[in-house]
């Protein structure tokens, strides 16, 4: 029972990720009909918005001590943060929650980035063939990791997670079990509910804003809403640098858990089609559900008594459970009749 | 002239002469030696010679690949009389004189294996066929060392692997053309099963969780023999793909699975990773079975601890060769990488540099470059001074016997650094084994012509 509830609880850790991404991708798709491989390309950057902001508040003096020497002989270089010099406390306050910071460096970043990536490519791109599509967008991020592994270098650059956010938290005694039962990393606690909270908060805009009631009736008829006088193409491209913050922020909050390189974005590029695909192309509460969904169960296959019974279930579950999805339901689990389907 | 008019001419005495010197093997080398450079692949003809370095600059294991660059640099500086020598005056053999191998200027050619044994195959080729590579190194996981050293076989040219730790590479998969001066799994095993037993006790309970491949597997036996002696239980281990990145669905399962000891058969970024996430989900401050919990990662390196930061504090591990060693070659490579790269050098960095000093040595001490010589100077020839001890290649395998260390994690580094502590040396004898328990067939040593 308490493997179970922990095997739950990482399921849905997972998930928030597949979920935020798939997020994304769907809106992309559902407002401009485009299907941009270049999404997960947009994960990474939110990472290395991170990587950026925390390498600017610890840019360091060095000074050279030639009367020191170092453990193998040479001249022991002495480095001060400038941040710490020039904001004293407020400065190693910044630096020891560099990640939660970075969001508020990387919301502006990530908008810019998706209106210019809209209006610069994909815009030329909307009356072609998605196969078209597919090929530019993911060119796109081939170019664009290309260019992070140029500035970055190709390894693994590693964020630290604020200190009070470390070890893990035993959730066994919140709900009545015996301690140590259940207990589980914090940061991935906050990282499902950082998840959930953003999840909310754009079903929230689209639901409760004037904003988001024109970007949904240009979703199920276009033609009508620009008859109506409303530069619906404008708001679409608003909700494209929208989809690349939320994926962007995905991303900066993910890399205290697993460190960012320039790859990541296609590793996750694969599964969050298939989170989109599964929960039904175009449909939102469909990929957030998928994307919870593949997560749960990608996380019980990983289970040895799972892995036993089916060895190599833990790397196929989540391409089994799509072709089955779509055998049973060919539009996914939520899909909308005739998206995809002209 | 009796002779002669008997039939006997001069040309006909001067013929047979020679055939009989040749048949009989007394020809001076002056002879044979222009031979061979037409006899086998990518000969040495003008004045330099050409080695192909191909290691993981991208990949899970792409920090050892970085670190070997910067091996290799300098041991080519070395080779050619740059530098302050390094370990070549402390090396025990004295055939390296700083004027490149065979007085040929050493020239390296660079190639990414990315951590996959297609891609290092791929590399080692274009290597060998395009830029004529007499010999390749390098390398920092099993499964490229043994793709490697295959394709190396076929081609004829001699494969001197760094970094790579599988029970297989020297044992079912060993090949005559293949030499591996790192340790592997089964040594670790012996090295640190009584460290172990002495640390946390007789009576534990182990959960392996393991890369999917052939280092991963031969390290989870072989650790896994080492523990049950001790009087250890094993749980069904878990294999994990490389790469993965995020662990936490192999980790969860291990809080509730009755065990209380981890045991990480991981390498590179993925130990980094499942190290750093195990410690996140709070297994160093958990009790199990009375007991505290402990995580245990065979094979560690600098790079490692330096990656896994605080996560490291107090893990026992072993290791190949540590910078920290006070032996006069360890102290003389360690000035001579930290002067010239401004940090000293891992067991990745070090295995690589001596593979490059032994196979110019072997080459010197041959007087050729032609393989099968080279393979004759390397098979069976103990040397010293290269930072590991007294230290021998043995011939039935092609695997470096030498002592083995058994490290941990410091609790209080002195500098960033000082990461990791020797805490028991295994010695040469202790760790030397039968080499037909791992099976396999070293094949011939013909030349092969390119």
């Amino acid at each position: 029972m308490d493997a179970i509830l922990a095997q739950l609880l990482n399921g849905l850790d997972k998930g928030g990720a597949y979920a935020l991404i798939a997020l994304g991708l769907t809106l992309v798709f559902g407002t401009l009909g485009v299907v941009n491989f270049a999404h997960g390309a947009l994960f990474m950057l939110g990472a290395f918005c991170a990587v950026t902001f925390r390498q600017l508040i610890t840019l360091e003096t060095v000074t050279v001590d030639p009367t020191q020497l170092s453990a193998w002989g040479a001249p022991l270089e002495i480095r001060t943060p400038l941040a710490q010099t020039w904001f004293g406390d407020f400065g190693a306050v910044l630096v020891e929650y560099s990640v939660p910071f970075s969001i508020l460096f990387a919301i502006p970043v990530m908008l810019v980035i998706g209106i210019a990536m809209e209006r610069g490519i994909i815009k030329h791109f909307y009356k072609r063939p998605h196969a078209e599509q597919i090929l530019v967008t993911f060119g796109l991020a081939i170019v664009l990791q290309e260019i992070v592994k140029a500035v970055f270098g190709p390894n693994p650059i590693s964020q630290p997670m604020p200190t009070a956010l470390r070890g893990a938290a035993d959730i066994g005694v919140w709900i009545g079990l015996a301690p140590g039962a259940v207990s589980y990393p914090l940061w991935r606690l906050v990282y499902f509910l950082f998840s959930a909270g953003i999840i909310a908060a754009v079903f929230a805009f689209l639901r409760f804003t004037t904003f988001g009631m024109v970007v949904r009736a240009g979703m199920a008829d276009r033609e009508t809403v620009g008859l109506l006088g409303i530069n619906i193409g404008r708001r679409f491209t608003i909700m494209f640098g929208l989809a690349a913050v939320v994926a962007g922020l995905a991303g900066v909050m993910y890399t205290p858990l697993v460190p960012p390189n320039y790859h990541m974005g296609m590793d996750f590029l694969v599964l969050s089609f298939v989170v989109v695909v599964v929960g039904g192309m175009g449909s939102l509460p469909g990929a957030v559900a998928a994307g919870f969904l593949l997560g749960i169960l990608q996380s019980f296959a990983s289970m040895n008594e799972i892995k036993q019974l089916i060895p190599g279930i833990d790397q196929i579950i989540i391409y089994l459970t799509a072709v089955v999805i779509l055998l049973v339901r060919p539009r996914g689990l939520l899909g909308r009749r005739g998206m995809m389907e002209s | 002239m009796t002779l002669i008019t008997k039939g006997l001419s001069r040309r006909s005495v001067i013929k047979t002469g020679l055939a009989g010197i040749i048949a009989t093997g007394v020809a001076p080398t002056i002879f044979t030696r222009g031979a061979y450079a037409q006899e086998f692949c990518n000969a040495p003809t003008g004045d330099t010679v050409t080695i192909g370095f191909n290691m993981p600059l991208t990949g899970a294991y792409a920090d050892e690949g970085a670190d070997e660059d910067r091996a290799y640099q300098l041991a080519v500086e070395h080779l050619n009389g740059g530098g302050d020598g390094g370990m070549i005056p402390t090396f025990s053999s004295k055939t390296l004189k700083g004027n490149g191998i065979l007085g040929k200027k050493v020239v390296g050619v660079t190639g990414d294996d990315q951590t996959k044994a297609d891609a290092a195959r791929d590399s080692a080729r274009r290597m060998i066929e395009r830029d004529g590579a007499v010999m390749i190194t390098g390398g920092s996981s099993s499964s490229v060392a043994i793709a490697v050293q295959g394709l190396c076989q076929e081609k004829g040219i001699i494969f001197m692997a760094a970094l790579t730790h599988s029970n297989d590479t020297t044992g079912k998969d060993k090949r005559r053309y293949g030499f591996r001066h790192f340790f592997n799994a089964y040594q670790s095993g012996i090295a640190l099963g009584p460290v172990l037993g002495e640390a946390y006790g007789k009576d534990r309970v182990a959960y392996h969780l393991t890369a999917d491949y052939t280092w991963g597997w031969t390290q989870e036996e072989s650790i896994k023999n080492a523990t049950e002696a001790l009087g250890w239980k094993t749980l069904a281990p878990v294999r994990t793909p490389v790469g993965a990145g995020d662990f936490s669905q192999y980790l969860t399962p291990v809080l509730n699975s009755g065990a209380d000891v981890l045991i990480l058969n991981h390498y590179g970024f993925d130990m980094v990773n499942s190290l750093t996430q195990a410690v996140q989900f709070g297994m160093r401050d958990k009790q199990a079975n009375g007991k505290n919990f402990e995580i245990v990662v065979p094979l560690v390196s600098d790079l490692m601890a330096k990656g896994a930061g605080s996560a490291m504090q107090g893990i026992y591990g072993t290791s190949n060769w540590d910078w920290q060693l006070t032996d006069e070659a360890s102290k003389a490579f360690t000035k001579s990488f930290g002067a010239k790269f401004g940090q000293p050098p891992s067991q990745a960095a070090h295995t690589s540099y001596v593979q490059t000093l032994l196979y110019a040595d072997a080459c010197e001490r041959a007087g050729t470059f032609y393989p099968p010589e080279v393979i004759k100077a390397l098979e069976g020839y103990e040397f010293d001074g290269l930072g590991n001890g007294p230290t021998l290649y043995r011939a039935e395998d092609h695997q470096c016997f030498k002592d083995v260390l058994v490290v941990q994690g410091k609790e209080k580094p002195a500098n960033p650094f000082d990461l990791l502590q020797t805490v028991a040396t295994a010695s040469r004898e202790s760790v030397t084994y039968d080499p037909a328990i791992f099976g396999g067939e070293l094949g011939p040593d013909t030349a092969v012509a390119c």
